[in-house]
């Protein structure tokens, strides 16, 4: 007996996990680089949320929840926060988008903005309750959305994934 | 027969539930690893981070070098275009400060005698390490640094590290090459500080915003804006008398300083390998009896022998 939907084979884990995982590791070393261009720094915008909302959307995996933890600790590392923030704080808009997946895979672009602010909000209230708590002094909010601003505004990135990923496989749409 | 062809042909497994699980575990795993971690102490996982970060700081070596070529090319944009402004601006702030050079001079002429007068004992001078910074962590909730030296070149935790304008940070991990720098404006950084104009003490504490905050400021009317921030080497972390900023009002009416640090990019830095020459001496001597000199002491001469009566109630106390 042969299975009746053929797989696309430029789609596995490491065409929508393993190569979005290192793009988003490159790209935070990269704006991690002490150097003022035009008198501004880099901005710095936590990329790997935007692969926390995207990947849940694209299908369930056992190998994201995984990819998104190593992030977060390459994050932790990078960015000298307690190990295991980032993994909490990517984990749980994954966490979040899986569940909300049978009402908002298929959404217009607009729709799935909304939600990645949404869930991008959490996740950096999480962060900032978790720094509160460690170093007993309130992170400044300013500097909060100074974060959460360019984050947001790698929507695009996000949405590209999506719709590169979202209905090659049939068993998903 | 091939599997597929078997009874597990129609297993479908529960993916939703699998990586609902692989969330829940990761989520476990995250918070044992936040309860587990002190970013400050040292051995355990603050091992597993040195060595981490050792390997990030000459990855982020290579992919950084496009990102400098940028920088370096919008610094010679910006040079080119403002060089006649830039030099008319220059040639005003070296007036004003030969000025203050040769008063600078008499001071310290003036300072030396009065010193050796007072037989003042000074600090020594503190040796240094030229370092580069390769990685650069932002953000509310880190402000940090990776530079390029480490313990190889004599770098311990606790030193202070400056820039050619101020007091930039506290180095607060080694490895062999790297060193990892925490920023006054990290939220864990807190420093003693004084004000020039009016000797007052306080805190400098980061927020995770560039201007950090005054607090437990001593003294009435301690504070003006445009104040000068020193470093006050109260407690011996930090020598005393490095320029740190200017103080200043921020937006939610706090007291806050703008740093000195912060007029140009950190790039270069200088790591002072300090040690609080106050603390230098062998706490066996410190724990010796005060008086046990006396002991060994020639018996002092008397010219004229004590009155009979005072004697007495002057050894009483000693029995």
């Amino acid at each position: 007996m042969k299975r009746s939907l053929a797989i696309r084979s430029d789609n596995g884990p490491m065409q929508w996990i393993g190569w979005p995982a290192a793009m988003a590791a490159g790209g935070m070393l990269l704006l991690a680089t002490p150097v003022q261009v035009f008198g501004f720094n880099l901005p710095e915008p936590i990329l790997p949320l935007l692969l926390a909302f995207a990947w849940p959307l694209i299908r369930p995996s056992l190998v994201a929840p995984a990819a998104l933890f190593g992030l977060g600790l390459f994050l932790d590392v990078l960015l000298y926060q307690p190990l295991g923030l980032w993994p909490l704080c990517l984990l749980v808009p994954y966490g979040v988008v899986l569940a909300a997946r049978p009402f908002l895979a298929g959404q217009e672009t607009r729709v799935l903005f909304f939600w990645f602010a949404l869930t991008s909000a959490l996740a950096f209230l999480l962060a900032y309750l978790i720094a509160t708590l460690s170093t007993g002094m309130a992170p400044s909010l300013l500097a909060l959305l100074g974060q959460f601003v360019p984050t947001v505004l790698m929507f695009p990135l996000a949405n590209v994934l999506i719709e590169r990923f979202d209905d090659v496989d049939a068993r998903f749409r | 027969m091939a599997f597929r062809d078997g009874p597990f042909e129609n297993l479908k497994v529960p993916l939703m539930w699998t990586a609902a699980l692989a969330v829940a575990l990761g989520l476990a795993a995250a918070a044992l690893l936040l309860l587990a971690d002190r970013r400050q102490e040292t051995g355990g996982l603050a091992t597993a981070r040195a060595g981490a970060e050792s390997a990030i700081g000459p990855v982020n070596g290579v992919f950084a070098y496009p990102v400098r070529w940028i920088g370096s090319v919008s610094d010679w944009v910006g040079s080119y275009f403002f060089a006649v402004s830039e030099n008319r601006r220059l040639r005003e702030k070296v007036a004003e400060l030969e000025a203050v050079r040769d008063a600078n001079i008499a001071l310290a002429n003036v300072n030396a005698r009065y010193e050796a007068m007072l037989g003042i004992r000074t600090q020594p001078r503190v040796p240094m390490a030229t370092a580069r910074s390769v990685s650069d962590a932002r953000g509310p909730f880190a402000r940090a640094r990776l530079i390029d030296v480490g313990t190889a070149g004599g770098v311990k935790v606790g030193n202070p590290v400056i820039n050619e304008h101020g007091l930039v940070g506290r180095v607060s991990g080694t490895s062999g090459s790297v060193s990892r720098v925490v920023l006054l404006t990290d939220a864990s950084s807190q420093v003693p500080v004084l004000i020039d104009r009016s000797d007052a003490r306080a805190i400098l504490r980061g927020d995770g915003s560039d201007n950090p905050r005054l607090e437990y400021i001593r003294g009435q009317d301690a504070l003006e804006v445009g104040d000068q921030v020193l470093s006050s080497g109260d407690g011996g972390g930090v020598p005393r008398g490095l320029p740190i900023g200017v103080v200043a009002r921020g937006v939610d009416g706090s007291w806050r300083v703008k740093l000195f640090s912060d007029r140009g990019a950190i790039d270069f830095v200088r790591v002072l390998k300090f040690e609080d020459f106050s603390q230098l001496v062998e706490p066996d001597v410190l724990m010796a009896p005060p008086l046990a000199g006396l002991g060994v002491a020639p018996a002092p001469v008397a010219a004229d022998p004590p009155p009979p009566a005072a004697a007495p109630a002057a050894a009483e106390p000693a029995q």
